[in-house]
């Protein structure tokens, strides 16, 4: 169970990210997940939720793009992904050994919203 | 709402460290293998077959690592070689910025080879580059042919696949063949030694391919910069 640590890099990267833009609020992360990575996508979220709850991350989305494994034809340059572990290619029947990707874990994107003015007034106030 | 791209990996603070570590190795040509397994598969005890038959002055260290106890860097230290425990306190893998601590004071420019036995566990350590040259998986043949189709990662991650217990294949139904089949769909081409630490059986087949990778190792770096 390493989706703990996992988890908690996303957090880290965000609250890095959310450090540039003082007036908004992260609401969305997007991460890229391999199925080559070595991580449970389920136990990732819930670990996320977990670490995130009571925090300024709090309400933070997590969304998780699986990626599939592609491998590339050495013979004809096809690009294709690999189902139940056939690397046969697609076009031209030759065994491809090169696999260009699937053990992604990466960060894609934060989505960040504007403050509005009038909560920025009522957090003044407190 | 607005979309900040990222194009970063999750672990990049390890993969920094980690890329660090591989350019010191890299410096001091030292071949670090990073040996992985389920807890039990016989990481430690390969380690001790192998220290075993090193001449007394092979530049050979280890660093182990264990969730608690020190018990495995107790075993390995009987040879003579440095011997180092990475006790991890509960996490179920080693990180590159725990190598990198417990390296502060060896010198590198005095080793040939370093083994990292990282924590029993097929899962975890696959998401963490130590810096080494290659990872090893190693299977024993109690644990069922179907392993590489169920933890993939680490079976596509590692160079080698090391069978291990082969001694024991008369008292379990374990198919070889089918593992290394298993094994090579997920990872084409994988290369693949059947070891018994028991009998000794297959050592020769383990050590040849470090020796070679040794060699490769050296080679690959002394090929000029294109
Ligand atoms: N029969 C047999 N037992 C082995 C072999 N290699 C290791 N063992 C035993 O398996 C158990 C676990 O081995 P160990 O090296 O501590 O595994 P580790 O947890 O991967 O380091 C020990 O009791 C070893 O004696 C082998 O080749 N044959
Ligand atoms: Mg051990
Ligand atoms: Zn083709």
């Amino acid at each position: 169970m390493h989706e703990m640590g996992i988890a908690n890099s996303i957090l880290e990267a965000v609250q890095k990210e959310a450090r540039r833009y003082p007036h908004a609020r992260a609401r969305k992360v997007g991460v890229r997940i391999g199925e080559l990575a070595a991580i449970d996508a389920e136990a990732l979220r819930f670990c996320f939720e977990a670490l995130s709850r009571d925090t300024d991350l709090d309400g933070l989305q997590l969304e998780i793009e699986l990626c599939p494994r592609r491998h590339r034809c050495e013979r004809c340059n096809c690009a294709f992904i690999v189902r139940d572990y056939d690397c046969r290619c697609p076009q031209c029947g030759n065994f491809a050994r090169e696999c260009v990707s699937g053990d992604e874990l990466e960060l894609a994107y934060v989505e960040v919203e504007e403050d509005e003015p009038s909560s920025l007034a009522t957090k003044s106030s407190q | 709402m607005s979309r900040v791209v990222l194009q970063q990996k999750v672990l990049s603070e390890n993969d920094r460290i980690a890329a660090h570590l591989r350019e010191r190795f890299q410096q001091n040509n030292v071949l670090c293998v990073n040996l992985i397994s389920s807890p039990g598969s016989g990481k430690t005890t390969l380690l001790e077959r192998t220290l075993e038959v090193l001449p007394h002055d092979a530049r050979v260290a280890v660093l182990t690592g264990d969730i608690q106890t020190e018990n495995d860097a107790a075993r390995l230290k009987r040879f003579g070689f440095p011997v180092k425990q990475i006790t991890t306190g509960g996490t179920c893998h080693l990180d590159a910025r725990m190598i990198e601590r417990h390296l502060e004071d060896w010198k590198l420019e005095d080793l040939d080879i370093l083994f990292i036995e990282n924590v029993g566990n097929l899962v975890c350590p696959s998401s963490y580059d130590l810096g080494e040259a290659a990872k090893v998986v190693i299977l024993s043949v109690t644990e069922g042919e179907d392993k590489p189709l169920r933890y993939p990662s680490i079976f596509f991650k590692s160079e080698l696949m090391v069978l291990s217990k082969t001694d024991l294949l008369p008292y379990v139904p374990f198919n070889l063949e089918e593992a290394e089949e298993n094994a090579r769909r997920v990872h084409p081409g994988m290369e693949i030694v059947r070891v018994s630490c028991q009998t000794r059986i297959g050592l020769s087949s383990w050590l040849k391919w470090l020796d070679g990778k040794r060699n490769a190792y050296l080679q690959l770096k002394a090929e000029p910069v294109a």
